[in-house]
This record gives C-alpha cells, sequence and structure tokens, in this order.
C-alpha cells in the first residue's frame, strides 16, 4: 500500500494497478456495462424525479441539484467504507451498480456547471458564487461525514454484538 | 415517457463515464483523477451547446430530455469528484486536492459556458 494509487481506489474502479487493465477480461466486459447502465439509468430517474419535484425559478437558487449532489456525496462514503472496510471482497458487480451506475446517475457536474453560469448570465453573481463554493464544500463534508459515520455505526454495531455474544455465553 | 428518455441517455452516460474514465486512468502515471474531470468538462460542454440551442427553440425538448438530463447527468459525476477530492486530500495530496476542485470548477464553468456561446452564435 505505500503505492497512493493503490490506496486512490476511485467510485469508477479506475485507478488499479495498470496491469489489472490488460487481463483477459474481455469476455466478461458485458455484464459490467449493463450493470452500469442499469444503475445509472435508475440513478438519473431519481435525479429527475427530485428536480421535477422541486424545480427552481430562474434566478434562484438550484436547491434540487444541490441537495442530489451532497446526498450522493454522503452516500458514496458510506458506501465506500462498507465495500472497502466492511465486506470484505464485495460481489465484482456491487460497486458497478451501487457506485458508478446508481450514484453516478444520480450526482450530476453538468448540471451544476450550467446553472452557475446561469446565475452569472442573469446577474446573481453573489448567488453563483455561494452555489459554486456552497456545493463542493457541503459535497467534500458529506464525503467525509459518510465515512466516518459510517465507521462508527460498524464499530457501535460490532460493540453491541459482542457483548450480547458474550453475556449470552457467560453462565448465569 | 420522459422518464424513458431520461433512462435511456443515462444507460449510455454512465458505462460511457466508466470506460472513458479507465482508458484516460490508464494513460498517465499520477494519482490526479483526469478521467473524472474528462467526463465532467466534456459533459459541461455538451449540455452547454444542448440548453444554449433549446433555449433559441434550435433543439427539441426530447432531445433535451434524454440527451441533457439523461445523458450528460450520468456521463458527468459529482459524487466520483467529491469521493476522490476527499481520498486525494487524506492521502496527503493536499495539493492535489486542491487542484482537483480549482481546475475541475474553472475547466466545468468554461466548458459550459462555451456550449451556452456556440450555441448561441450558431442559433441565434
Amino acid at each position: 500500500m505505500t503505492d497512493p494509487r493503490s490506496t486512490l481506489t476511485t467510485e469508477t474502479g479506475a485507478s488499479p494497478p495498470m496491469s489489472a487493465l490488460r487481463t483477459p477480461t474481455r469476455p466478461r466486459v458485458w455484464d459490467v456495462t449493463l450493470t452500469i447502465a442499469a444503475g445509472g439509468a435508475l440513478g438519473a430517474m431519481a435525479r429527475y424525479g427530485v428536480a421535477t419535484a422541486w424545480p427552481h425559478a430562474p434566478g434562484a437558487f438550484p436547491w434540487a441539484t444541490f441537495g442530489v449532489n451532497v446526498l450522493g456525496c454522503l452516500l458514496i462514503g458510506a458506501l465506500m467504507v462498507v465495500l472497502t472496510e466492511i465486506v470484505g471482497r464485495p460481489h465484482r458487480l456491487t460497486r458497478p451498480f451501487l457506485g458508478v451506475g446508481i450514484l453516478g446517475g444520480f450526482t450530476t457536474f453538468s448540471t451544476y456547471a450550467v446553472e452557475v453560469d446561469r446565475l452569472v448570465a442573469g446577474g446573481q453573481l453573489e448567488l453563483a458564487l455561494a452555489y459554486l463554493f456552497g456545493t463542493v464544500a457541503a459535497a467534500l463534508l458529506a464525503v467525509q461525514v459518510g465515512i466516518v459515520a459510517t465507521r462508527l455505526a460498524t464499530r457501535a454495531l460490532t460493540l453491541v454484538l459482542t457483548r450480547a455474544r458474550t453475556r449470552k455465553g457467560t453462565p448465569a | 415517457m420522459t422518464l424513458l428518455l431520461v433512462a435511456l441517455g443515462a444507460a449510455v452516460g454512465a458505462p460511457l463515464r466508466y470506460f472513458t474514465d479507465r482508458a484516460v486512468q490508464a494513460r498517465h502515471d499520477s494519482v490526479f483523477p483526469w478521467g473524472t474531470l474528462a467526463v465532467n468538462v466534456v459533459g459541461s460542454l455538451v449540455l452547454g451547446l444542448l440548453l444554449g440551442g433549446a433555449a433559441a427553440g434550435g433543439i427539441p425538448a426530447a432531445v433535451v430530455t434524454a440527451v441533457g438530463v439523461g445523458f450528460c447527468g450520468a456521463l458527468t459525476t459529482y459524487s466520483t469528484f467529491g469521493y476522490e477530492t476527499v481520498r486525494l486530500a487524506e492521502g496527503g495530496s493536499l495539493l492535489y486536492g486542491s487542484a482537483n476542485i480549482v481546475v475541475s470548477l474553472a475547466a466545468g464553468l468554461g466548458a459550459a459556458w462555451l456550449g451556452l456561446a456556440v450555441a448561441g452564435a450558431i442559433w441565434t
């Protein structure tokens, strides 16, 4: 784990050793592709649902996109802890489906970028800056919260289960 | 019907993000997440073009839904951007983490602006 790349496991699984990319996984690439496509479709439909439920007027703060992106960041933090620290060897399609597919399809950078530009073009410079930097700050914090909260919850659960087991094990 | 268009666009965009990221990350040796940056910038450019064209009446609503909401939305990602930035900072590359934020925001906003501007020039 001295190579920083080996610790930087991205949601897309993009940073494994270079050799891993050339191993003969080609025949099995279709199930990964379809899994990501299905997850992406589900995530995008959920995002569309949120955007439809909370539309924002031109010149107003885009709460729907903000909420979707921050929630997606919270969940990716939690998911990555579950997959890399709790589940020893997750199914090979779990991360493509939940991380790359659903969360990747749910969150969006393009809408965010266009919304900032439109706020600027509409003369709402302060709101544009608040949205631009507010999203980044909230998103990064959400990733951290997702990571830390999941670790704490796991620890607490393990403690409770261990206690319950020892209590059961001790004779009355 | 609208929901179906979103799903169809996303079913193309999400795998394209995955394969673009893998292809880009396989071509360099740094920890910098160029792959995510690439999809986010390209998606922002395409969405800018599309919404600019739609605002000028040059692009039908169904195309905006499928390509804009579905494809561009799923091609780009905030969760990976956020996660990679946190991991970079955690891994000691505070400089890379900060650089990822600055470059992603600047390039993404620039790309979206360029798309809107080009669309304005084409359709008006």
